[in-house]
């Protein structure tokens, strides 16, 4: 950190999809980012990572341009969780042997937190879709990355797994890791939140502190998203 | 009719008793085929995840090579492989005409065109579902490739008794670079059709209805694993 968002725009064959963010994120902690469907959230998100290259604008880290040894340093974590055709054990070690040492160790410790010790000799697909992405938030932790970018981590799966999730993504910021986190849901972005971005048609719209964004949103938008009123 | 059902007869009967000949071709049949099968393995995996992988100049010439080749008839595959490995060819020194090693070549350029085009269908397919995550993790090339040959573990031997069944089944090439040579070369296919022409239906029979065994086979192997990955989830 911190993290400098410059003109960043992206654009397809017909319209701006990500119009001109500007943001820069000096604030240790969680940083959460919502806004509507077709916000731009998951693009900004891939576009912040290195995923996609940007029609025009500038992302650095740390005053850097993201380069592949900032990009080592982060993990992200899709909404669909992508896992190997392998046991649970497996998807682990595929990302800890290379880094050499008693592998073996931290992975039990890393499956011991995400609580899926006793399935760790299953085919990872088997496992049950929140258990399935614990074990992809478990993966990216493996990585010991100083930022956490997770898309919606928490959609579709049951609250008990959230709350898992959340305990995970509570201990991980206190650990100093930096997250960014895109969700839906305003009562995790309540629990969670340090700072809030928040986006509407490809454009950033806000970025404030949690209490000033939950308590007094400066944007029609905003306030409108958080009434639960469809935004358009 | 009869002679049929006589011939049929004695080909159970062959199969039964476990003959020498017969064992000895089978024993031929199958160390060449399989041979033929790991080699083309070992080339068709790297070269078919490469061309899903790699994105490069030609790439889509490449896969419709690829494709292309796998009709290539055997016939001429034998020409080729026997132009080059005869004594006026460039490896005639080595001396492999009329040999199994000159048949396990010949079989090896008609099954790798089969497993490399059937392996990048495969691979690029699971790659689609990879890449994000693969590119996130910024992984190297050859860590991608391993992981995708790795990952498609189940689909890709699906491809090799693909590859199996066509290479146990050929005539053409191994015919020409083998020479169909009684206790060297002879294989159940070049037998086949040696037998037939000499009339004697009972051992062409026995080798037939042990060349269908071994097709039913390798489906029921292909059918088999499919629903091994399916209940595994690895699918």
């Amino acid at each position: 950190m911190p993290l400098e968002v410059s003109a960043l725009s992206y654009r397809t064959e017909h319209e701006f999809v990500l119009d001109g963010i500007s943001v820069t994120i000096e604030n240790p902690g969680i940083t959460v980012v919502m806004g509507p469907n077709g916000a731009g959230k998951s693009l900004f998100l891939r576009l912040v990572h290195g995923l996609l290259a940007p029609s025009s604008g500038t992302v650095h880290w740390q005053g850097r341009n993201l380069d592949l040894a900032l990009r080592r340093r982060q993990a992200l974590v899709f909404q669909k969780p992508v896992l190997l055709r392998r046991s649970v054990a497996a998807n682990i070690d595929f990302v800890l042997k290379p880094l050499g040492g008693d592998y073996r160790q931290r992975r039990d410790q890393i499956l011991l937190e995400a609580g899926l010790m006793r399935q760790r000799y299953q085919p990872a697909r088997l496992l049950s879709g929140g258990e399935q992405q614990r074990l992809a938030l478990a993966r990216a932790l493996a990585t010991d990355p100083g930022v956490l970018l997770l898309d919606e981590p928490c959609a579709s799966i049951d609250s008990g797994t959230t709350l898992k999730i959340e305990q995970l993504l509570q201990q991980t910021r206190d650990r100093g890791v930096k997250i960014i986190l895109i969700t839906h849901d305003i009562g995790q972005a309540r629990r969670l939140a340090d700072d809030v971005i928040f986006m509407h048609n490809g454009r950033l719209l806000e970025y404030a502190a949690a209490h000033v964004f939950f308590n007094a949103p400066a944007s029609e938008s905003a306030r409108d998203f958080l009434q639960g009123r469809i935004v358009l | 009719m009869q002679d049929f059902s006589a011939s049929f007869g004695l080909a159970f009967s062959l199969i039964i008793s476990a003959d020498a000949d017969l064992i000895e071709i089978i024993g031929l049949s199958l160390r060449v085929s399989i041979s033929a099968v790991l080699l083309a393995a070992l080339i068709g995996f790297p070269l078919g995840a490469l061309t899903a992988v790699i994105r490069f100049p030609g790439r889509q010439a490449l896969a419709v090579l690829l494709n292309a080749l796998m009709g290539l008839p055997p016939v001429v595959v034998g020409l080729l492989v026997y132009m080059v490995i005869s004594r006026a060819g460039p490896l005639g020194w080595m001396n492999l005409l009329y040999s199994p090693a000159a048949m396990i070549i010949a079989q090896t350029i008609l099954v790798t065109p089969i497993v490399a085009a059937l392996t990048r269908q495969v691979v690029e397919d699971m790659h689609k579902e990879y890449d994000e995550q693969f590119r996130s993790l910024c992984l190297p090339t050859h860590r991608v490739i391993t992981a995708l040959i790795w990952d498609s573990r189940y689909s890709l031997l699906t491809v090799s008794l693909a590859g199996f069944g066509r290479a146990i089944a050929e005539v053409g090439a191994v015919i020409i670079v083998g020479g169909n040579i009684d206790h060297l070369t002879r294989v159940m296919t070049t037998a086949i059709a040696l037998e037939t022409s000499k009339g004697d239906l009972a051992l062409a029979l026995a080798l037939g209805i042990i060349l269908l065994v071994l097709a039913l086979s390798v489906n029921a192997a292909v059918y088999g694993l499919r629903a091994s990955a399916r209940r595994l989830s690895y699918a």
